[in-house]
């Protein structure tokens, strides 16, 4: 049943692509209300600070408004949007760590995901999901990225690579890093959870 | 077990190995595979990196709100963008529809004066 309901929603996203690479706004308008939360949703795990997220979310939409035409369809339109909005958070992460450099007092703390609504039946408590959100979003940027835009969003290392402007190869290493990485924040030497679940 | 070097596996090796083996991302050595099967603590860590995958895949579903003038915020941006982008488009016309008629205007220009020159040319040739 969600493979049907899937299924329209991509025909629909599909009918409204084709009419907004005819430069018909209504359709693209369309598009960004049925779409942004989720892309909102990746922003905030890709930048961990939801003041950034929302700045992405709408760089992310004019980038795609400008270049709705080179959309060809072979991808779903939500991994193109997962892409500019990689590329978009990309280039927000390297401006703050700029800022960074000369504002220490000003960088933001990990945010704390609110989660809208659990699918019933899922696997890992609330709880679990909710430690496992905070603790992606205290890995450092680079790993973040990666770590979001493959293990939680399934993009491919060669898509992942080309959006943030890396090799193949460092995509998989940071992979590796970030998993590492990840693995360490929630759980402690001897394996027990390290977070109070 | 060995490695294919002759090594024995130790977990610590495995340990090091088993963010990219998790998902078969990164293939491991059979000796590896056999290590684990034998291995409480490396299963148990083997379970913990299955275990974080899959709560990063539940990740995927897990929505966030949106501040509640994200929304109107970006439509309006947008807009702003496909104004800029149409007075930019219309200038551009306009610019080349400028420099279309001045280019004709000198050519013409160009034109009546060498039709002059030569003419008076030709009315000196006849009065010699």
């Amino acid at each position: 049943m969600a493979t049907t309901h899937d299924d329209d929603r991509h025909d629909v996203l599909a009918e409204l692509v084709a009419a907004a690479q005819r430069g018909e706004r209504e359709a693209f308008d369309e598009l960004v209300r049925r779409t942004y939360v989720d892309v909102y949703t990746l922003a905030v795990r890709l930048t961990a600070n939801e003041e950034d997220a929302s700045d992405v979310v709408q760089e992310a939409y004019l980038r795609a408004w400008k270049g709705i035409r080179r959309f060809r369809g072979d991808a779903q339109f939500s991994t193109w949007m997962y892409r500019i909005t990689a590329n978009a958070a990309s280039t927000m992460t390297q401006r703050r760590r700029r800022q960074q450099a000369t504002h220490i007092e000003d960088v933001a703390e990990p945010v704390e995901m609110r989660l809208e609504h659990q699918p019933e039946g899922a696997a890992e408590s609330a709880a679990a999901l909710e430690e496992l959100s905070i603790a992606v979003s205290e890995l450092p940027p680079k790993l973040r990225a990666i770590i979001v835009l493959k293990d939680v969003y399934g993009l491919t290392h060669e898509d992942i690579a080309e959006e943030l402007g890396i090799s193949v190869a460092a995509a998989k290493v940071r992979l590796h890093r970030g998993r590492k990485k990840l693995r360490d924040l929630l759980y402690d030497d001897h394996g027990r959870q390290a977070r109070a679940v | 077990m060995t490695t294919t070097e002759g090594k024995p596996v130790r977990c610590e090796d495995v340990a090091a190995l088993l963010p990219g083996a998790v998902d078969a991302n990164e293939p491991v050595d059979f000796p590896v595979q056999r290590h684990i099967e034998g291995c409480l603590r490396c299963q148990a860590e083997l379970a913990r990196y299955r275990r974080m995958l899959r709560g990063l895949q539940l990740l995927r579903t897990q929505y966030l709100e949106p501040a509640p003038g994200l929304l109107a915020a970006t439509l309006v941006a947008v807009t702003e963008a496909s104004e800029r982008r149409a007075v930019r488009s219309i200038l551009t016309g306009k610019r080349l529809a400028y420099a279309g008629a001045i280019a004709g205007a000198v050519a013409a220009a160009g034109g009546t004066a060498a039709a002059l020159l030569v003419a008076r040319a030709k009315r000196r040739t006849i009065t010699v």
